[in-house]
């Protein structure tokens, strides 16, 4: 396991989080569901974190992403602490330099699949039809560019899931968060989605971490970090024994 | 962006149009309530735009309006002719008779006795025959209304005798006219005759109409003859508001057409509320992405604007057109005659519109601010 000491980052990590805790308000008591999570999260690498249900792993990438306060704590993400900013440019920064990829695909049901993958350019205020061309891109290197014209509902589940990938990854954001990817898909569609990924997603400047509990899809990682109520208790290559 | 808020509302046909139905609605409601209700209360003021002559209309001081006045005794008529900057001065009776129709029914009418050499006192237009027919014995002139009461459509009631208080009288012209407010039928006839047709008082002068010498101004002839005859002298204007004013104090209309524009406010309310709610309900997982992604709540709130502006203007536009196809397609009907939309009513409603979406936005907008960015994970 990796040793890291408090406030020290590397300044080649992706994600340098120190301290992390996080407490949920449940009627009268305060549970707090992540205790003082140090990790590093490095380019170049497909990072898993895994866990029971309930472990805590959403809310760790999503303080990790940017998209939750923590309790206690802080994150830099490529060297910029992201809870010191204001709230839009926090929001400026995600929507500049992470892409999200979610279970529920949360595509946007009355425009065509090029229009959704090119969302984060259309909001980054790029011309549609330019965005749209760059989506397009992107769809054929995902194999789905012969249907950028139609509606989501008109695909397969891991056609969409493919397209939310595209959505992920149209503005080159250098960290992609992944949330259950394949957890609405049949083991095939969810392995073809896994490899896809790794593909097009890792790169030697872009971190990818993925939130699963499919163990039909661990021997994909590069690195395995596991959680069990709040804390990390495995950090390697492959899953401990055991699981 | 605003073009992706756009198609995520009319990509839901449903709510769509739902939208549209309550924005349209609430602006017919209101727009058509409200017209009706300013068309309905300007006849109160019909009796003095169907004398256009007349500049200032001279009267018992306790008479109210064209249709309830007190007569005055003749030589006021002289009077008021003495009285400097009146051209001229002529007598105008008002008053109200029974008819028997030729199958036998009785109905009550208003019979008006113009100027015996002028005819001032009639409407301006004539929908049938000459306003000289006037000169002919026991001739009178029916308002346009009055036929369509009296008389089947494809009946010609020229040359028709009406039995008038038991006097004989020949109809044998129709008045272009602006229906009462009652829908009175209106029989128009010299002063002379009318004088016979109305049982006998004493006094059988119910205004004396005034017409203004060149450069005096209405109002300081009327002020004029009040101060010199101590009767009552109103202009044109002053009268007509006058016969507004009387029908909007001595009827339950304001009350009643105010408690349906206001449930027309309301439904709009209710409608466009719960579908802008559900709609935004039914899509704040993609704008819980959005968020996410990167899409402020500065956006967010302009993408939802977008849609409100949308849904806005189609309802309204849809509403508008549906009064004024209901204002024409009624127009044929008398009650409807002369019925227009003044333009301050659509301002009005389209001020209602902004509100109801002003506030159904705003309290639909909440939920999808609320929203976590962190809730897409979940
Ligand atoms: N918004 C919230 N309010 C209250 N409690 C929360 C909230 N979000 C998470 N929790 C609690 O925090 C704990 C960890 O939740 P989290 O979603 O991070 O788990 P997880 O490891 O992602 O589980 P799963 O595999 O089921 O997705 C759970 O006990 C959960 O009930
Ligand atoms: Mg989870």
């Amino acid at each position: 396991m990796e040793t890291t000491t408090s406030g020290n980052c590397a300044p080649e990590a992706a994600i340098c989080a120190r301290g992390i805790a996080r407490d949920f308000e449940a009627g009268q008591t305060t549970i707090r569901v992540l205790h003082g999570i140090d990790t590093d999260i490095r380019p170049g690498e497909l990072t898993y974190v895994v866990g029971e249900s309930g472990s805590g792993k959403t809310t760790l990438i999503s303080i990790m992403c940017g998209i939750l306060y923590p309790t206690e704590g802080e994150v830099k993400v490529f060297g910029t602490d992201i809870y010191s900013l204001t709230d839009t440019e926090l929001v400026n920064f995600r929507l500049k330099n992470i892409g999200f990829i979610f279970q529920q695909y949360n595509l946007i049901p009355s425009i065509d699949v090029a229009s959704n993958a090119a969302v984060p350019l259309i909001a980054q205020g790029m011309p549609r039809e330019q965005a749209r061309e760059k989506a397009k891109v992107l769809l054929d290197k995902l194999n789905i560019g012969n249907q950028a014209d139609k509606l989501p509902r008109q695909l397969s589940g891991g056609q969409q899931q493919r397209v939310a990938i595209a959505r992920a990854l149209v503005h080159e954001p250098r960290l992609v968060v992944c949330d259950e990817p394949t957890a609405a898909l049949d083991a095939s569609s969810g392995r073809r989605v896994m490899d896809l990924l790794r593909e097009v997603a890792v790169a030697p400047d872009r971190a990818c971490i993925i939130v699963t509990h499919d163990n039909r899809i661990f021997d994909l990682a590069d690195r395995i970090i596991v959680l069990e109520d709040g804390r990390i208790t495995h950090d390697g290559k492959e899953m401990p024994d055991g699981h | 962006m605003l073009w992706i808020a756009i198609r995520m509302l009319t990509g839901d046909a449903q709510k769509f149009y739902g939208l549209l139905f309550g924005i349209g609605f609430s602006t017919l409601l209101i727009t058509q309530q409200m017209t009706i209700f300013v068309n309905l209360v300007e006849r109160g003021a019909s009796g003095v735009y169907n004398a256009p002559e007349a500049e200032v209309w001279v009267m018992d001081p306790v008479s109210r309006t064209t249709d309830v006045s007190y007569a005055m005794p003749a030589t006021a008529l002289d009077r008021v002719r003495s009285v400097k900057g009146v051209e001229w001065a002529v007598p105008h009776l008002r008053a109200v008779a029974n008819v028997r129709t030729k199958d036998g029914d009785l109905e009550g009418v208003a019979v008006i006795g113009v100027d015996d050499a002028t005819l001032i006192g009639l409407p301006e237009r004539m929908k049938e025959g000459d306003k000289s027919v006037l000169f002919a014995p026991d001739s009178v002139v029916i308002d346009d209304t009055g036929t369509t009461r009296f008389f089947p459509p494809e009946q010609s009631p020229i040359g028709e005798r009406l039995e008038l208080n038991d006097q004989r009288a020949v109809i044998r012209g129709i008045a272009d006219a602006i229906p009462s407010f009652t829908s009175t039928v209106v029989l128009y006839t010299r002063y002379s005759n009318a004088l016979n047709f109305v049982p006998g008082t004493r006094n059988r002068l119910s205004f004396v109409l005034v017409g203004v010498s060149e450069g005096e101004t209405p109002e300081a002839v009327a002020a004029r003859i009040e101060a010199a005859t101590g009767l009552q002298a109103q202009t044109r204007e002053e009268f007509s508001q006058a016969g507004v004013n009387f029908i909007i104090e001595n009827t339950g209309i304001p009350t009643n057409f105010g408690i349906t524009v206001f449930l027309g406010f309301v439904v709009g309310i209710a409608i466009v509320g719960l579908t802008f709610s559900l709609f935004l309900r039914d899509n704040i997982k993609q704008f819980g992405a959005l968020k996410a992604i990167g899409v402020t709540n500065a956006k967010i709130v302009q993408m939802v604007a977008a849609q409100a502006g949308l849904v806005g203007m189609i309802g309204y536009a849809l509403g508008v057109i549906g009064t004024v196809a209901f204002i024409r397609g009624f127009g044929a009907n008398p009650f409807f005659k002369g019925f227009y939309i003044p333009w301050q009513i659509p301002l009005i409603s389209l001020a209602a519109v902004v509100v109801i979406l002003a506030i159904t936005g705003l309290i639909a907008i909440r939920s999808v601010l609320k929203t976590e960015p962190a809730s897409v994970f979940r």
